[in-house]
């Protein structure tokens, strides 16, 4: 194969016959006004230039930092918004301006530059060979073999070190660990379920039919001062919705009957399907919707999924009162909240038609 | 002999009649009906039950006992704010009882409106009118309004968005804006759940939490803003902005640019 390409074009069998190069001229060219009005455009835009530049100046401290403008309706800032409209103009006339001079003004005749080869001569290369072989000849590495094993590895082995600080970025996921951390939350037996961000425990004879809590643990908020990333992971697991239905008018399996206190309902709050958070109900339809991937819960249906991408119904969190009244826990999730992994059992979720 | 009046005699007329007006006026208004005295009450009662039957009776009964083929819920234990919500907003009566009821003008007077939430209320305990000390957001600090924010964001963002600027909901509903709506539509809302919106009580969030909301509301909505919003919708209409509008112009300059300008 020849290293030279200069003269395939003349050569080559090509597919297509070469158009060679189309020449016509602009309107631009031939037609003086029109050249002239071009020549004007670009000369009008690059003297806007200049007006607009002391426009931004003259705005930047004459125009108070608090003055407001309204447009379309709604009220901007005005200092940015007229910065940025003169500063942003100015920048962009000089971008039209060089572009409208490339088109119809300068010179637009097609010219074709033939590529230099871009491989090496046959005797560069062999030079180049003969160089390295030298090179080797003359490291010894020929003769001294173990030089090279030892290099390859003493680098090779340098992968463990990396391999076991990736391996242990975090708790390798045993069914133990699993157990304490994925699998569990700080919800248990006798925690009170308190309003988020206001931490007031919910009494039931307060709930009201159709009313929605977004609620947490009472155990969280003491997570929140000692340790604030333990705070962050619980809260993560434990975010619960509270509702009220009428128990007529929905559907509770004999096996959890207990698990409810006159129709106020308690589900973990993370979907089950990536993990987000939900607070989307619909107080008549009892549908709670998932605004990242639209999965829908039937809340009065044990929380089965009724649309989406979700696979397992919201786990259900055992709720009865204590003896003030207030709505507290029975005991943890039965099932480890949130999305799926790979060795989660999930055996022991609620599907449709279990009792 | 003309009967010579007492020279007290005129300005006691007057404040005489300064009295029947403000009587008059007192029963009429609806911010001072709580306290009005059992007659008062029972005619008020008498005026909505007959406001009712000519407004509303034809979907929720004439007893307010509501009715299924018209999709109309019962109103016994909806309480006054449900009324005053449903009525003053416009949304009740029901242009079609198919579809979500609009915000639309009402055209009721306040003394109807009070009447029909006093024949309402007598159904059933529900949730009264606030007052203005339970819903005006007055003189809260900073940090009041960013613990409103807060609470917002926990209970009201998932469907009427960070901002209150309404959201889509599922079978064709939408959750309404919030801009421009009053801090007493926003309370009663709050506290009768109406349509597919939850009810959220007293119990979780009182009186002083609904107000650090509501002035977080107002100071979001004061916010000029420093350039478009584009609604305050987030991702969908920023999206649409980034996507077909900026990397379409740019689209189109880079084939201005590339393009060789007119021949003949």
């Amino acid at each position: 194969m020849s290293l030279d390409t200069r003269d395939t074009r003349d050569t080559l069998d090509l597919p297509v016959p070469d158009p060679g190069l189309h020449e016509e001229e602009r309107f631009t060219d031939s037609d003086e006004a029109a050249g002239r009005r071009a020549y004007r455009q670009v000369v009008g835009l690059l003297a806007a230039v200049p007006v607009l530049a002391i426009t931004f100046v003259v705005v930047y401290f004459a125009v108070p930092a608090d003055a407001q403008l309204v447009l379309f309706g709604s009220a901007f800032k005005a200092h940015p918004v007229l910065l940025g409209l003169t500063g942003g103009v100015a920048v962009l006339a000089i971008g039209v301006a060089l572009i409208h001079w490339a088109r119809t003004i300068m010179g637009d005749q097609d010219v074709v530059e033939e590529r230099h080869p871009a491989g090496s001569s046959a005797e560069a290369r062999q030079a180049a060979a003969a160089v390295f072989a030298e090179g080797v000849e003359q490291s010894g590495i020929g003769r001294r073999k173990l030089i090279g094993m030892g290099l390859a590895g003493g680098v090779g082995i340098l992968a463990v070190p990396a391999v076991v600080m990736l391996a242990d970025m975090g708790p390798w996921p045993t069914a133990a660990v699993r157990a304490e951390t994925i699998e569990r939350t700080i919800w248990a037996q006798a925690v009170r379920i308190v309003n988020d961000v206001n931490n007031l425990p919910v009494k039931a004879a307060e709930v009201e039919l159709g009313q929605l809590i977004n609620a947490q643990p009472e155990n969280l908020h003491e997570l929140q001062e000692s340790d604030p990333v333990a705070y962050q992971r619980e809260k993560a697991k434990a975010a619960l919705i509270v509702v009220r239905m009428d128990p007529a008018a929905i559907r509770i399996p004999a096996s959890r009957q207990d698990w409810q206190v006159d129709g106020i309902l308690a589900y973990s709050k993370i979907c089950t399907h990536v993990g987000c958070p939900i607070s989307l109900w619909e107080q008549q339809t009892h549908h709670l919707l998932c605004p990242c991937h639209q999965s829908t819960f039937d809340l009065a249906n044990s929380g089965v999924v009724v649309f989406g991408p979700a696979a397992r119904s919201l786990p259900q969190l055992p709720i009865m009162v204590d003896d003030e009244g207030f709505l507290v826990a029975r005991s943890d999730f039965t099932v480890p909240v949130g999305p799926s992994y790979f060795e989660r059992d999930s055996s022991r979720d609620f599907k449709e038609g279990d009792d | 002999m003309r009967a010579r009046r007492h020279k007290a005699a005129r300005p006691l007329v007057v404040v005489a009649a300064l009295v029947l007006l403000g009587a008059v006026y007192a029963g009429l208004s609806p911010a001072t009906t709580g306290v009005a005295d059992d007659a008062t009450t029972s005619a008020q009662v008498e005026q909505g039950r007959q406001l009712f039957a000519v407004s509303c009776a034809s979907c929720h009964g004439l007893n307010g006992e509501g009715l299924a083929s018209q999709g109309a819920p019962s109103l016994a234990g909806v309480g006054a704010a449900a009324v005053d919500f449903q009525v003053r907003t416009g949304r009740m009566p029901m242009a079609n009882p198919l579809a979500q009821a609009p915000r639309k003008p009402n055209t009721f007077t306040d003394a109807e409106i009070a009447a029909l939430a006093a024949f309402v209320a007598n159904l059933g305990t529900g949730p009264e009118i606030p007052t203005e000390d339970q819903y005006l957001p007055e003189g809260l600090t900073a940090e009041q309004i960013a613990r409103g924010g807060d609470l917002f964001r926990t209970n009201c963002s998932a469907c009427h968005n960070f901002q209150g600027s309404g959201g889509a909901l599922p079978q064709g509903i939408t959750a309404p804006t919030l801009i421009g709506v009053d801090a007493k539509t926003i309370h009663e809302a709050m506290r009768t759940g109406p349509g597919q919106m939850p009810v959220f009580g007293g119990g979780a969030i009182p009186d002083s939490d609904v107000k650090a909301m509501i002035g977080y509301l107002e100071e979001v909505h004061a916010q000029p803003s420093a350039g478009l919003t584009l609604g305050s919708l987030g991702p969908v209409s920023e999206g649409f902005w980034g996507w077909v509008v900026g990397i379409g112009s740019l689209v189109l300059f880079a084939l201005w640019i590339t393009s060789k300008a007119a021949r003949r």
